[in-house]
């Protein structure tokens, strides 16, 4: 039986990091995330990984791009305001088609926002954030265990699919401790005969490259891509029902909004609505397949710690056929239980 | 200038895509030599910039990665991060370098980050058409100071190795140019040593080469080289700047 140790969201990311094989972590410092820096700084250099602390996130992605290169399991954390700086380098990253783990703890924005929990950086992660066409795995954890359980996932996907996998999460679950366990799973290895090794005089030089002059060039690159991305989007979608089987009406949410939405489910299940919840766990892809099986459902609600991003997502997943109405808060504040379950018997007037 | 008779091992046989006479063709070519000599093609990576040397990944026949526009030494530190017994260079010029990169220069010889970075001041944006650089010279005509450089205005050219010798963190820091033979060859000297410094684990060591932009400067070959010595050495004079292991052993 593996332990359970008492862990703050943030430090299980990192822990979970070493434990997937990353020995090189490359950051800059801001508020909700710093526990992971921190956490590296201490362990790295006692296990033979490098922690560094980079001029700006724009320099720190711009290493992981060149450690990832280099054929190694690589990682950055920040927070919303330092996340929007490592676009350029995610969509170097795409556009080279090498392995990355970025981590978001986001905090309310626009601009410096403020330091309280938000999901507003929803659609930056789920819809590109960069430029270019290309697509970024989001995983949403929404425990302290997911955050050790979805980092390791999300350097194996990452490497899996030659892209970057990024951590979706937020300032509470950064910040809260939970007993988890790491299971000793076994951690798959990839081979890179396209990494930078130097060729040794024993093979042509491998090119680490995003620039294709020539437009059909590129298109056909763009083309592969995405063929790659509608296989993710098959494979490797997942979210958790909670009271889903006689559902009449879902509310719709992940990270911490799902827990507090989780509650409000149950109190009103007690009042005996037929409510039951759908929380993605990839953002992207995004569950499509959890709404199909969803028909009984009237009505859904989206339930987010922003202005309303995945409710688009969600009207796409329902084709439009069903009302979907939001039910969020922003800027840092949490939606009380009360609230979403108010949301629900709205609903349930409607239904 | 044919001072280089022999392709070097380690260019590949892609020809350049550079102007006529412009000097980043000889000083790939004193790159591939030094790599040639020392013996190192086999571990050597390198970092292309954004700029006109971007499809440096095609000439050179070690491992070769492209960054973005001036982020060659965090991407170059990464990579030397990781695989230590490599030897990792970053090839940048004055717009990449000097100006939006900046940062990541300024830090990556803090750090005395153990890469050579070989950077090309020609005075101007070369890829793009000949816009003012963060070195072009005071009432220096290009694209964007249509009137010449107006210091008053968008204030003065950066003297890229001066200011890294400020720094405690740099092991080597040299500026050399490219305009006649002798130069070449005290340009290949320095270049080498930048590489040995690596290979030595002495650290950040880059080499400034003053070059030229024919094609943007608006004019021939040899006006230009004419020019780097009538103009542009005198700003950006000639010279060892930092060179930590020689002042040591004084
Ligand atoms: C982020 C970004 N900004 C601007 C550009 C456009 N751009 C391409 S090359 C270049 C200037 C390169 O000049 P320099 O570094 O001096 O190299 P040279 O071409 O003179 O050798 C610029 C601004 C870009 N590719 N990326
Ligand atoms: S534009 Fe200038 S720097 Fe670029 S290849 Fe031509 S001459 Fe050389
Ligand atoms: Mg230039």
């Amino acid at each position: 039986m593996a332990e359970r140790i008492l862990m703050k969201g943030n430090e299980a990311i990192a822990e979970a990091a070493i434990r997937a094989g990353c020995r090189h972590y490359f950051g800059y410092p801001i508020t909700p995330q710093t526990e992971i820096a921190a956490y590296m700084a201490k362990r790295m250099p006692k296990i033979g990984g490098v922690f560094l602390q980079a001029e700006s996130e724009i320099a720190s992605i711009n290493m992981v791009y060149g450690a990832a290169a280099a054929g190694m399991r690589v990682m950055t954390s920040s927070s919303s305001p330092g996340i929007s700086l490592k676009q350029e380098g995610l969509s170097y990253i795409a556009g080279s088609d090498v392995p990355a783990l970025v981590v978001n703890v986001q905090r309310g924005g626009p601009g410096l926002g403020g330091i309280q929990p938000s999901q507003s950086d929803y659609f930056q992660a789920t819809k590109g954030g960069g430029h270019g066409d290309y697509r970024t795995i989001v995983l949403a954890p929404a425990s302290v265990q997911e955050m050790a359980s979805l980092t390791i996932k999300g350097f194996d996907l990452a490497d899996k699919y030659l892209m970057t996998a990024m951590i979706l999460a937020d300032g509470t679950i950064g910040q809260m401790m939970e007993p988890i366990t790491f299971e000793d799973a076994e951690i798959k290895t990839y081979d890179k005969p396209w990494a930078l090794t130097g060729t040794e005089g024993k093979r042509k030089h491998n090119i680490v490259n995003s620039l294709y002059l020539k437009p059909d060039e590129l298109e056909k690159k763009n083309f592969e891509r995405f063929e790659k991305y509608a296989e993710i989007e098959k494979c490797e979608a997942m979210w958790e029902d909670y009271m889903m089987e006689d559902a009449e009406i879902c509310v719709v949410a992940f990270g911490i909004a799902s827990r507090v939405a989780k509650n409000a489910v149950a109190a009103a299940r007690s009042e005996g609505i037929k409510v039951g919840l759908i929380r993605p766990i990839t953002l992207w892809p995004f569950p499509n397949k959890a709404f199909e099986a969803a028909e009984n459902v009237k009505a859904f609600i989206s339930v987010e710690l922003s202005m309303g991003q995945m409710i688009e997502d969600v009207r796409l997943a329902t084709g439009c056929r069903k009302p979907v109405t939001l039910c969020n808060r922003t800027g840092g504040m949490i939606p009380s239980p009360d609230e979403i379950l108010e949301a629900i018997r709205n609903a349930g007037k409607g239904v | 200038m044919a001072i280089v008779f022999e392709k070097p091992k380690s260019l590949t046989d892609a020809p350049f895509h550079y102007c006529p006479g412009c000097p980043h063709g000889i000083i790939h070519r004193l790159v591939a030599e030094v790599i040639d000599e020392l013996g190192i093609d086999g571990k050597t990576i390198g970092v292309a910039p954004v700029g006109c040397a971007v499809m440096a990944y095609d000439y050179f026949t070690c491992d070769m990665i492209e960054a973005a526009h001036g982020r060659a030494p965090a991407v170059a530190t990464g990579i030397k991060r990781c695989r230590p017994e490599n030897v990792v260079f970053t090839y940048q010029g004055d717009g990449d370098l000097a100006s939006i990169g900046m940062a990541e220069t300024v830090h990556s010889a803090a750090r005395n980050e153990n890469i050579t970075v070989i950077f090309v001041n020609n005075a101007i944006y070369g890829m793009t058409g000949g816009q003012m650089a963060p070195t072009s010279l005071p009432g220096q005509v290009t694209q964007t100071s249509p009137y010449g450089r107006d210091v008053n205005h968008c204030g003065w050219p950066i003297r890229v190795s001066e200011m890294l010798a400020t720094l405690e963190g740099p092991e080597y820091v040299a500026r050399v140019a490219v305009n006649n033979v002798k130069n070449v060859r005290n340009a290949k000297k320095a270049i080498k040593k930048a590489f040995e410094n690596q290979i030595a684990g002495k650290g950040f060591s880059l080499v400034e080469v003053v070059s030229a932009c024919p094609t943007n400067w608006g004019m021939t070959p040899k006006a230009a080289l004419e020019w780097v010595e009538s103009d542009m050495l005198p700003y950006y004079p000639i010279g060892v700047y930092k060179d930590r292991s020689a002042q040591e052993a004084k």
